[in-house]
């Protein structure tokens, strides 16, 4: 969902190193087209799809989106293929922010340019930290990211004139509230 | 400057650029296939409108590769939508499967049909685009968003790459090939140590390798997380390129003295055959520590191995030989597929040489289980299968199966690999 608040609030889904773009959305999924809104849908449900036994199920079975908002991840999160299905999937599914401790440079660009979601960076290590279920504030903005439990705030990389664009809904809808296009 | 930030100055119409830079391009070659195609129309045609024509359309080259010979039917609404693309946009460069025009895998097509020329800037929707920097050109992989926008307006905004040199001087063993060295580079440095960075590859183990193996070497820059790869065009890259196209070719080459972020040297004749181990491409152990590894199957194909040169240095070793494991030949192009039947080993066709070893039928060209794919896809993992592949990507479930791993290796390893039934190391197999 291209979505424009800065400040979001809700369960975490917690990954590790290297979660590649076969895992974030299967190759056999990749017959979606994006832009086809049924489709797009579709692509929301299979999100995760390809994470290994183990993961707690990121989209329940029957349902379209997923009950987290917030994926934290540890390094190169959306490695591997350069489809842009993997950050669409995710925010279809409703994911409205990852906080990662880096990123892949093709992902990274596909999530701004879609708008689907915040591509924030960690500067720490908060994967091994945190838990899946966990209720987070994250403030984009300001670049801050806070446990409701516990209530300790976390600092995030600012990720600066990255957020109009996403927040306007994408690249093109940036370009054209700039006048650009 | 390197020859990558030369090549970005150039296309942005700058004197100089420096790492860092954000500069607007312009495009030369926009590529895009059967599965990112669809969606990028989308975007293009949501943005810029019903009716609005491409920048140039000489410029795209759109060439169906992933899902082909599958029954599938969004695979077939998807080439419909690529088809009636082309037809309302004259669109020439479009490789339509079921026609005597239908090539294959798009990165090994690309080159082979003239559309890579040193010193140009190509933007393609796909990860292994970097493969093209083997012919001196900037070739990075985009989404469909920045495609979509590419087909629009012919330029780019991109962040220009700090460059890490890979020098690999001498010789390599007769058993070692490009696949083993770009393993061996990604084990050294990880699946990110080249992140946001240009891989430039020189030396003199590089200038002797034929261009295909060049291709095998950047078409793997992006698995070490580069934004492309790059080698500096010879002689034999500008023969190549001059034998395939009737366009002016102007190669840019980068200075001696340019400032890099890292250097790292090989000597190749230390090199080894090699696998990658599942689950990262950056997995690397030498062949000859993994003999206790039982395989279920041998996959030859994709962009990374399954050119001419592969096929025929999987044959040299399965000359006279038998496989004792499914072994899948997946030829990338319909040349290449067509040269199988005439190219000769000791008097044997390829093909023969394959029939004789107990090689599964030969598919027709395409991506096939590279990517695991729709579910009748030619070579897919449906169980716990142990793969050796010449593919790129040997994550959870790649090939289809979240239970089969995979093990990335050369032609040469993964042919000895079926004979023995186990990882082997072709040095005991060469002749």
């Amino acid at each position: 969902m291209k979505q424009h608040k800065t400040i979001i609030s809700g369960k975490v889904y917690v990954v590790g190193d290297n979660i590649d773009t076969d895992q974030i959305i299967p190759a056999q999924y990749l017959n979606l087209v994006p832009t086809i809104p049924a489709e797009y849908v579709q692509l929301g449900s299979y999100a995760m799809a390809g994470l290994p036994d183990g993961y707690p199920p990121f989209v329940k079975k029957g349902e379209t989106g997923s009950e987290y908002l917030v994926i934290v991840a540890g390094r190169n999160f959306g490695c591997g293929s350069s489809r842009e299905h993997a950050p669409v999937a995710l925010g279809a599914a409703g994911i409205r922010a990852v906080v990662a401790e880096s990123y892949s440079r093709i992902f990274y660009r596909n999530a701004i340019a879609t708008g689907e979601l915040y591509p924030c960076e960690s500067l720490e290590r908060l994967c091994d930290d945190f838990v899946t279920g966990d209720l987070v504030e994250v403030d984009v903005e300001s670049g801050i990211v806070t446990r409701k439990k516990s209530g300790k705030s976390v600092k995030l990389r600012p990720l600066g004139p990255v957020i109009p664009v996403i927040s306007a809904g994408g690249l093109f809808e940036y370009a054209r509230r700039e006048g650009m296009i | 400057m390197t020859i990558t930030e030369r090549i970005l100055a150039k296309a942005a119409g700058k004197d100089s650029v420096r790492p860092g830079d954000n500069v607007w391009v312009k495009v030369d070659v926009l590529l895009t296939h059967d599965i990112c195609g669809p969606g990028t129309i989308g975007v293009f045609q949501q943005e810029f409108g019903k009716t609005a024509k491409v920048w140039d359309s000489d410029k795209v080259v759109i060439v169906p590769d992933h899902y082909i010979f599958t029954k599938d039917e969004k695979a077939h609404r998807n080439i419909d939508i690529l088809r009636a693309f082309v037809k309302e946009q004259g669109i020439r460069n479009y490789y339509d499967p079921g026609t005597p025009h239908y090539k294959g895998v798009c990165h090994v097509a690309l080159p082979q049909e003239g559309h890579v020329r040193p010193g140009e800037v190509i933007f393609g929707t796909d990860s292994h685009t970097c493969t093209h920097g083997a012919l001196g050109a900037f070739a990075t992989g985009i989404g469909n968003t920045d495609a979509a926008f590419v087909m629009g307006t012919g330029r780019l905004l991109i962040r220009v790459p700090e460059t890490i040199r890979f020098t690999i001087d001498g010789k390599l063993p007769a058993w070692v090939m490009a696949k083993d060295v770009i393993l061996r580079i990604i084990g050294d440095i990880g699946v990110d140590g080249a992140n946001y960075c240009a891989m430039e590859f020189c030396g003199s183990a590089i200038s002797s390798m034929d261009v295909e193996e060049r291709m095998t070497i950047c078409n793997m820059a992006i698995e070490a997380g580069a934004k492309n790869g790059i080698i500096a065009p010879d002689e034999k890259a500008m023969d190549y390129v001059k034998a395939r196209t009737k366009k002016t070719i102007s190669p840019v080459y980068g200075d001696e003295d340019a400032a890099v972020k890292m250097e790292r040297t090989y000597k190749a004749d230390t090199l080894e055959a090699c696998v990658a181990e599942p689950h990262l491409p950056s997995n690397y152990a030498p062949a000859r520590e993994r003999s206790n590894v039982k395989l279920d199957r041998a996959y030859i194909g994709s962009c990374t191995g399954g050119k001419i040169t592969d096929f025929v240095a999987a044959a040299s070793i399965l000359f006279g030989r038998k496989v004792s494991i499914d072994t899948f030949l997946a030829p990338a192009t319909a040349s290449v597929a067509a040269e199988l039947k005439t190219r000769k080993i000791k008097g044997k066709t390829l093909v023969e040489i394959f029939e004789s070893a107990g090689c599964r039928q030969i598919a027709p060209p395409s991506c096939a289980a590279c990517l695991g794919g729709p579910v009748d896809t030619y070579g897919r993992t449906s169980g716990k299968e142990v793969v050796i592949s010449t593919t790129n990507r040997n994550f959870i479930g790649r090939m289809g199966s979240k239970d089969a791993p995979i093990f990335l290796a050369s032609p040469l390893t993964t042919a000895a690999s079926a004979i023995a039934g186990h990882i082997a190391d072709p040095k005991e197999f060469i002749r």
